[in-house]
């Protein structure tokens, strides 16, 4: 057993490591009010390139360092000056949308070149451990503790006296005043960028060596652990990223020393969650300030939606439903039930991230909760399967919602962390819950679709009673928003501040809103698991949140009829290109970044 | 100072401070039914946060919040809009994406009843489960709110009616005042605080803005008003109170307030109150 020494030395380590990415996350943050959410993937690039320079190139330590920060400078450069740059002016929501777009282009290049299989990353220092008091402490220890102290030193004095510097914290204290003395705030954006991103690279390639293995996963990882840390700290705040992080490594530590290690992740996520929701901005943030007040619409893109004539919609709607009679291929409706899956999941996160502006990077865990509670509740207990369904889609209703409940205080950027870490919690809890949930093994078994005690095996009763849910949810939410529903959650979104002050209130319908699209998520999940007969923790994850963004940005936030002809495009052009399955992701993350930059109001228009 | 017994709107030693800067410094006030008071003042003397404070959008460090007798201090803003207080912002905040009408409609939303039973607990997914059924009650609740938006927008004369249907963002900046007003009055308010409602407007406007109040004054509406334009200023209020540096250092009627040379002197470090609204009509 090791000593509370050791676990204190690797929490303060691994802290170090955190701190790396933090300290990025948070100049970027300053300077432009950005979560970069594509740190990760810079993070998981340095890591891949110290592979590269130590296993193919044997560079020694300090020159596979200093290959590692300049290569990675320059991916920073690349994403700030081609990524972002171009969205200065836009709405807040496009440059928060592109980072996640770049995140997942940058991982899918990775995972291209290298495999997703994991490789080796040795250290290239000796392997003996010294003893300190109780415990052991090794050369990569000091290593990590010397880059991260010098990083901090450097940071420090590039910040106090050069005159980039003063620039960088001119522009994080008001940019327009900024701007007016004369700074160049590009040229600081991009001095930002390129410190980020090189402290991020080391950062990845100094984990690999850590641990003695590197994979594709670590990227999202990197970007919830370095936000984490970011939010404890108070968003901005370099100094605060710094002791967040040392912070969340010894929390991490301690946890795995009590409990095991599978519950690591968790008391990350669960300090971010209680953060948010306790301190908002942060453990070392200063007095609480009134909201600024925003000009309005500038969340979302203001655009007109395509109005589309009512009988389009019926002889569109009548052609897929007679389509099974016509000889299509078996291939066809397999593609199209996976279509209307993906419509049903987005009809749900066009109502929370486009109608009512929670953008959620969570909304797998709803397709999580939904499967698991069919799954079980049709094996345990023997309920019929279009029950459990129904059943599915009403605990995701309830335990989604709650469980998002508490970011339903937060906004804009903050909402996204929120609910990407509920949603991490979400699998960590099925992983670990195994009396219920059966752990990693999953579940299996699950039976097949059926309604009124008949199976549905053949492909075109699964092709019916998937278009027959998908569309009757469409039209319940079509419902909605002519109601008075619909114009309190648009004007929620539209302009927060505003609402409250006209008697709307946000738990209220923000919880209304979860409800509403926390069903129709649950009832698509619910459906997979039978379809599929197997799920475990890992079945519906973030890939599926993202390409269910992708989805609703590509329809027009929003917009139920967007909705659907989105997911019908996503899942269907790949499919009519032939597109190899390893270079879809790659293709949707493109798509994302497209539409942010050409068409951010999506093909149909925001409603 | 006396408590008024009509008072509708009474503020004692308010307070508000970030930081080092005390932005509302023991502000009294006493608003009676039916009454009309400006508040005047330089740029940042305090008073768009005095009435962030008064609606519950911001919460006092000190001191006393009191509607028609009940202390509401650090209230919501949903529980104020409840209790019929309504306002418009300084720099305007209509809902871009919606219509001129479904921006008025939020105005009347604390005065749903059909779709909103009051039942604790369940009350929310009743509202919900409402919206999607619409029964009879609700949709003709819905028609007679409609119709009453529409007299609404009718006291603007042509300049919000043939626009009824146009999302807010694509209107001028002088017509997205008129909707927020519109949505206040949508509330049935029974206090209104108007945060310069002219701002932007040219002379034509401001006269029709001004027409506008005094009838909703006349109406027997009680109407708090931050303005810059003092020339409405004087003929609109029934008194004037002038913040500077959140502190109130006048009050009284118009004319007695713009020869207090406190006023003057507050004035003068920022240009003279003629100035300012020269500055502000140009």
């Amino acid at each position: 057993m090791s000593s509370w020494l050791d676990y204190t030395i690797n929490g303060l380590i691994v802290g170090n490591v955190y701190a790396l990415v933090a300290v990025g996350l948070a100049l970027i943050f300053g300077v432009s009010r950005l979560i970069n959410f594509a740190q990760g993937s810079i993070y998981l690039v340095g890591a891949y390139i110290g592979w590269v320079a130590v296993v193919q190139l044997h560079t020694p330590l300090p020159l596979t360092i200093i290959v590692v920060a300049v290569a990675a400078a320059l991916v920073g450069l690349i994403i700030e000056r081609f990524g972002l740059r171009p969205l200065q002016n836009s709405v807040r929501i496009a440059p928060l949308l592109a980072t996640i777009g770049i995140s997942f282009v940058l991982d899918q290049l990775v995972m291209l070149t290298f495999s997703p299989n994991p490789r080796a990353l040795p250290s290239q220092l000796p392997d003996v451990r010294f003893q300190v008091g109780g415990g052991t402490i090794g050369p990569l220890d000091l290593l990590i503790a010397g880059v991260g102290l010098t990083s901090a030193l450097l940071l420090f004095v590039f910040l106090r006296y050069s005159k980039l510097g003063w620039a960088v914290r001119a522009t994080a204290q008001d940019r327009d005043a900024a701007m007016q003395m004369g700074v160049d705030v590009n040229r600081v954006n991009q001095a930002v960028f390129g410190i980020a991103a090189a402290l991020g690279g080391v950062s990845g390639m100094l984990v690999g060596m850590y641990y003695n293995q590197i994979d594709t996963a670590m990227s999202l990882q990197a970007t919830l652990k370095g936000v984490v840390a970011e939010v404890v700290g108070g968003a901005g705040n370099v100094p605060g990223a710094i002791i967040g992080s040392l912070l969340l490594g010894l929390v991490e530590s301690y946890g795995v020393a009590v409990f095991g290690t599978s519950y690591r992740n968790l008391f990350a996520f669960l300090l971010l969650v209680v953060v948010l929701v306790l301190r908002p901005n942060g453990l070392f943030a200063s007095a609480r300030q009134a909201p600024p007040e925003p000009l309005t619409g500038t969340f979302i893109a203001p655009s007109r939606p395509v109005r589309i004539p009512r009988w389009a919609l019926l002889v569109a709607t009548g052609i897929f439903a007679v389509l099974p009679l016509f000889p299509v291929s078996f291939y066809v409706l397999q593609t199209l039930i996976n279509a209307w899956l993906l419509g049903m999941l987005a009809l749900s996160l066009t109502l929370v991230a486009g109608t009512i502006g929670q953008v959620s990077l969570g909304h797998a865990a709803l397709l999580a909760i939904g499967a698991y509670t069919s799954a079980l509740l049709s094996l345990n207990l023997s309920v019929p399967v279009g029950l459990a369904i129904i059943g599915g889609g009403l605990m995701s209703a309830a335990l989604g919602t709650a469980l998002i409940s508490p970011s339903f205080r937060l906004r804009g950027h903050y909402v996204s962390i929120a609910t990407l870490a509920i949603g991490e919690i979400v699998s960590l809890v099925i992983l670990n819950w195994e009396s219920v949930t059966r752990g990693p093994i999953g579940i299996s078994g699950i039976p097949p679709l059926a309604l009124f005690g008949y199976e549905l095996v053949s492909p075109i009763s699964i092709y019916w009673f998937s278009f027959i849910v998908m569309v009757v949810l469409a039209l319940l939410q079509g419902r909605l928003l002519g109601s008075h529903l619909g114009r309190s959650f648009r004007a929620i979104r539209d302009d927060d501040v505003a609402a409250r002050a006209y008697g709307l209130s946000l738990n209220r319908y923000k919880s209304l809103a979860f409800i509403f699209g926390g069903f129709a998520a649950g009832v698509s999940g619910g459906i997979a698991a039978h379809l599929y007969s197997y799920i475990n923790h890992e079945t519906f994850n973030t890939q599926q949140s993202i390409l269910a963004l992708t989805v609703v940005i590509l329809g027009g936030l929003g917009n139920v009829v967007g909705a659907i002809l989105g997911a019908v495009a996503l899942v269907g052009l790949p499919e009519v290109f032939r597109v190899a399955a390893e270079y879809r992701i790659l293709i949707y993350g493109i798509v994302l970044l497209l539409l942010v930059r050409f068409r951010p109001q999506g093909l149909l228009g925001t409603m | 100072m006396a408590e008024a017994l009509n008072s509708m709107l009474s503020l004692r030693r308010l307070t508000r401070r970030f930081g080092g800067l005390t932005a509302v410094d023991a502000i009294d006030l006493d608003l009676a039914s039916g009454e009309l008071i400006s508040i005047i003042g330089p740029n940042g003397a305090g008073k768009t946060t005095l009435f962030n404070l008064v609606t519950g959008l911001d919460r006092p460090d000190a001191g006393e919040v009191r509607f028609e007798g009940q202390d509401i201090t650090g209230l919501s803003p949903e529980r104020l809009a409840g209790q019929g207080i309504a306002r418009t912002f300084q720099l305007g905040r209509v809902f871009g994406n919606l219509s001129v009408m479904d921006n008025v409609l939020i105005g009347a939303h604390t005065r749903l009843r059909a779709v909103k039973p009051a039942v604790p607990l369940i009350g929310p997914l009743l509202e919900l489960g409402l919206a999607l059924l619409r029964p009879a009650s609700v949709k003709a609740e819905e028609e007679r709110l409609r119709e009453e938006v529409k007299a609404i927008l009718a006291r603007f004369g042509e300049r919000l009616l043939p626009r009824i249907d146009q999302p807010a963002y694509s209107l001028s900046y002088a017509n997205r005042r008129r909707v927020e007003i519109a949505r206040a009055l949508a509330l049935k308010p029974r206090l209104l605080l108007l945060d310069e409602p002219t701002a932007g407007m040219n002379p034509t406007e401001t006269a029709e803005m001004q027409g506008l109040v005094a009838e909703l004054k006349a109406e027997g509406l009680t109407i708090l008003l931050i303005e810059h334009k003092l020339e409405m200023v004087m003929r609109l209020s029934d008194r004037v109170i002038v913040m500077d540096e959140g502190k109130k250092i006048a009050e009284g009627r118009g004319e007695e307030v713009r020869r207090d040379p406190k006023v003057i002197e507050a004035y003068l470090g920022h240009g003279l109150p003629g100035a300012t609204e020269q500055e502000s009509a140009a």
